[in-house]
């Protein structure tokens, strides 16, 4: 038998699980990545601290109304989702992706003690760190880090963007960040950048010298792959034209490509209503669902979306009753919303928030973000999460 | 010691404890004698720049207008315009903060004065809404920059900006907060593993009532200040805050771990122990004297050995500050270098947290390093730049005012202008391309940069390519 029939016979032979004998330890990577469906990660960051209540709105609970006078999303405006909690109207365009059961919502996501700080709270969420300490890299990037299967070569995440967040920095290795692949590869291409990284390889083993250089190499093959992938693939789906489903369309073109990257980061920023909420964040709330809507029906037209695994976040959520000028200030947990068509749980993933028994008028956390990251770190990103979370978090219930 | 020797230590000192050197100076200082030429950095007998951008009276009268706006129920439509437009004018200063004391840095002849604030600044770092309190804190890690530690790290603890950005407003007797406490121990004197948890429990009433008032000036308030017992590492007394910093100071830890800092900040990635011990002792000797103990970091023979040279990665701010100065750049837009700040990852006033910027190699990634490398050619040849980095998560509520998800992308000129005449007119005449590249670099010329090099027509074109090498990054 040749030895990559052997590993296959074997690694099926484990029940179908990612179960690898450990005498094969070497050989894992090219098990995995031979046998194991190509699993992709989508993180849409919502900066500014958005307003969980007026997105999935607690239109059957009064306290909702008196808190919100002057904001809350009428009744009759809600669509529906149970007889408690239902989207605000802008989100239409998700309704019919809940209804085929590609969406899942999670409320009251948030950690102790939280912060309201827009950066700190920002800085917690990218580094997955309590809420009293200061870490240097972030829960991506520690994934990158960790070796494991999924995560070897240097375009494993993709920020679609100009620079990189914190949360794709790891301590030895980094997520590359591109807005387009094609002037990347342009700048890589240049005969400058090719002399310099051309010749004598003795550098390399200098320690911050070697380190740009090892960079440059990087970047240069991770925008050729990129490039070279990536180009092959003609998009066939109309996007909305905002700079957010741009963002997708691109995610899209090269997970529907082939390229081996496991996680995609991209962000919406302007969430921060403090003054006349209702007319901003609706139509940021808009921009969002149409951008998803497309994204995950092109996904679904490329049979990708059963591979593909999106979710959102914000830094915090905002506080349960109004202010004076028609918006909400900083507050605490938060819902996240996750998208695919893998889901275990469909539909509402735990009780709404409890609004009768808050913490100083915000609202208790039911689910540490942690244990999300840590569910789709095990569960689909195949690594244990305390090597990741620098201790192990419970998993959920929900891919 | 041999002058050509002698002309790349004293390179290296001025790429450490400044922001570079002319080749004019550069020529003339190697001829003197190294422990002179440091001698002479610290002797500069101008007063320390203070920043300048907001006075207290525009101060003073700014928080009285918002006072009387705050108290009325119910505002007006020229009320509220009147609000919005303090905040306007609020951003507005904290951004001319920040690029005054960039340009200040590009610009001072006392550079190892700005060098050191920029540690503290990285030190103590801070972020404060409030630009007069940010630029407060600033004037006080300059004034302190070279002077006592000790008398630094009362100030800052004293000043608003640290009291608002550490929840020091919000500790009273009977309901503490520990957040300054904590983060006193851990990040600005001993580290971690020099104390307890119950020391910090303890500190913090004993910094009970540390406050600031409405004109900005710190007061203390015996009111909420907790007057009981308190028992900090082991010993039992009537201890306020200047008590127990004064504790703090006693350990010999809280010199090492400055020391370490110190080192890695103006000598290596990775600290060699030893060295950091040799100058802890000394800096504890000498009673917290800062300019003691940075004199005799750069006249150690260990600063100027090989692994200590040409092998640190520039902060963004260096980076900018060095290209800046070699080449008498002048920008006529300077709010462009904001934006160089935000999309290389070291936007000045705006630290990621109260640890400061990680340094080192978490500078470097794909996209920061491309930028980088091409920033050379936007800055001295009037290049276009077609990036737009990230808006500050702390900007979030201008950007939602502005109904727009983000500010639509601009390609924008940098239009900076470098003073090549002056460049030029400073080199030799009969200067080598390699030679120009080694005098603009810290790591070695070898070969292939040597070959690169050779091929251009002139000097112009040769600085700009040795700037947008990797090895520029390094200093």
């Amino acid at each position: 038998m040749k030895r990559r029939d052997f590993l296959k016979n074997a690694a099926f032979a484990a029940a179908g699980t990612l179960f690898v004998p450990a005498f094969m330890k070497p050989f894992e990577a090219l098990a995995l990545d031979e046998l194991s469906l190509h699993k992709n990660l989508v993180v849409i960051q919502l900066s500014g601290g958005n307003d969980g209540l007026n997105t999935v709105v607690p239109y059957g609970n009064d306290i909702y109304y008196q808190m919100r006078k002057n904001i809350a999303i009428k009744p009759q405006d809600v669509i529906q989702l149970n007889d408690m909690q239902g989207l605000n109207p802008n989100l239409n365009c998700l309704r019919e992706l809940y209804d085929q059961g590609w969406m899942s919502v999670i409320n009251d996501v948030g950690y102790p003690n939280p912060d309201r700080s827009h950066f700190r709270s920002m800085d917690i969420w990218q580094t997955a760190s309590d809420s009293n300490q200061y870490l240097s890299t972030g829960w991506i990037g520690r994934y990158l880090d960790s070796n494991c299967a999924t995560c070897n070569s240097p375009y494993t995440a993709i920020e679609v963007d100009d620079s990189l967040s914190l949360a794709m920095k790891g301590s030895s290795k980094k997520g590359i960040a591109l807005k387009d692949p094609a002037a990347l590869f342009r700048n890589t291409n240049e005969p400058f950048f090719r002399e310099m990284i051309n010749g004598d390889k003795e550098h390399l083993n200098e320690d911050n010298l070697g380190y740009l250089y090892k960079t440059m190499i990087e970047t240069s093959s991770s925008a050729n792959y990129i490039q070279n992938t990536s180009k092959i693939y003609q998009p066939n789906y109309t996007y909305p034209s905002t700079a957010f489903s741009n963002q997708l369309k691109t995610v899209s073109k090269f997970i529907c490509s082939g390229l081996k990257t496991r996680v995609y980061y991209v962000s919406l920023s302007g969430f921060d209503t403090h003054v006349n909420q209702n007319n901003q964040q609706g139509r940021l709330l808009q921009q969002c669902a149409e951008g998803i809507n497309a994204f995950i029906k092109d996904l679904q037209q490329n049979n990708k979306l059963n591979e593909t695994l999106v979710i959102t976040f914000s830094e915090f959520g905002r506080r349960v009753a109004q202010n004076a000028s028609n918006g909400t200030d900083h507050g605490t947990a938060n819902n996240m919303f996750l998208f695919g068509g893998k889901l275990k749980k469909q539909g509402i993933y735990n009780p709404a928030p409890n609004l009768a028994n808050l913490d100083n008028g915000d609202l208790k956390y039911q689910i540490d973000f942690r244990e999300v990251y840590g569910t789709i770190l095990e569960k689909w990103l195949d690594v244990n999460n305390g090597q990741v979370l620098n201790k192990r978090f419970n998993t959920l219930d929900f891919i | 010691m041999d002058r050509n020797e002698n002309f790349l230590h004293i390179k290296h000192l001025y790429n450490r404890a400044g922001f570079g050197i002319s080749y004019p100076d550069l020529h003339q200082l190697s001829r003197k004698k190294r422990s002179k030429v440091v001698d002479a950095l610290f002797n500069n007998k101008e007063p320390a720049a203070n920043l300048q951008v907001l006075s207290q009276d525009e101060f003073l009268a700014q928080q009285s207008l918002l006072a009387t706006l705050g108290a009325k129920k119910e505002q007006t439509p020229e009320e509220k315009q009147q609000r919005e437009d303090i905040t306007k004018a609020r951003n507005e200063k904290s951004r001319d903060l920040n690029i005054s004391w960039l340009q200040q840095m590009m610009a001072t002849p006392n550079s190892l004065l700005e060098k050191m604030t920029l540690f503290w600044h990285g030190h103590f770092a801070c972020r404060a809404n409030q630009p007069f309190y940010a630029q407060q804190l600033n004037n006080i890690q300059r004034n302190n920059a070279l002077g006592n530690f000790k008398t630094l790290l009362i100030e800052v603890s004293k000043s608003p900006a640290m009291l608002d950005y550490l929840n020091n407003q919000q500790n009273r007797k009977g309901k503490p907060n520990e957040n300054f406490s904590r983060e006193l121990m851990e990040l600005f004197t001993l580290g971690r593993g020099n104390y307890t948890e119950m020391d910090i429990k303890e500190a913090a009433r004993a910094f009970t009532g540390w406050t600031y008032n409405k004109t900005g000036e710190f007061e203390f308030n015996p009111r909420v200040h907790d007057e009981k017992q308190k028992t900090f590492f082991g010993q039992t007394g009537l201890y306020d805050g200047e008590a127990i910093i004064d504790l703090i100071l006693a350990k010999p830890e809280t010199a090492t771990f400055i020391c370490r800092k110190l080192y890695v900040f103006f000598v290596n990635d990775t600290p060699n122990e030893s060295h950091v011990k040799e100058l802890a002792g000394y800096f504890y000797a000498q009673q917290y004297d800062i300019a003691a103990v940075m004199k005799k970091l750069f006249t150690a023979d260990w600063f100027y050995a090989k692994e200590n040279t040409g092998n640190k990665i520039k902060s963004p701010v260096e980076f900018l500050v060095n290209l800046s100065r070699e080449f008498y750049v002048t920008y006529n837009k300077p709010q462009v270098l904001i934006q160089l700040q935000t999309s290389l990852g070291q936007y000045l006033f705006n630290p990621p947290n109260v640890a400061g910027w990680a340094g080192g190699k978490n500078w470097i990634d794909s996209s920061s390093l491309m930028l980088r490398m091409k920033i050379p050619s936007l800055v001295l040849n009037d290049g276009v730049l077609d990036f737009n980095g990230k808006a500050d998560p702390e900007d979030e509520a201008v950007i939602a005012l502005n109904r727009r998800a983000k500010p639509k992308p601009v390609k924008s000129y940098v239009n900076a202008k470098a003073n090549w005449e002056k460049f030029l007119a400073d080199l030799p005449k009969d200067m080598k391309q390699a030679e120009l590249a080694a005098f603009l670099l810290q790591p070695a010329v070898g070969q292939k940069i040597s070959d690169l090099v050779s091929a251009n027509v002139n000097l112009k074109n040769t600085a700009i390519a040795v700037t947008s090498m990797p090895e520029y990054q390094l200093c």
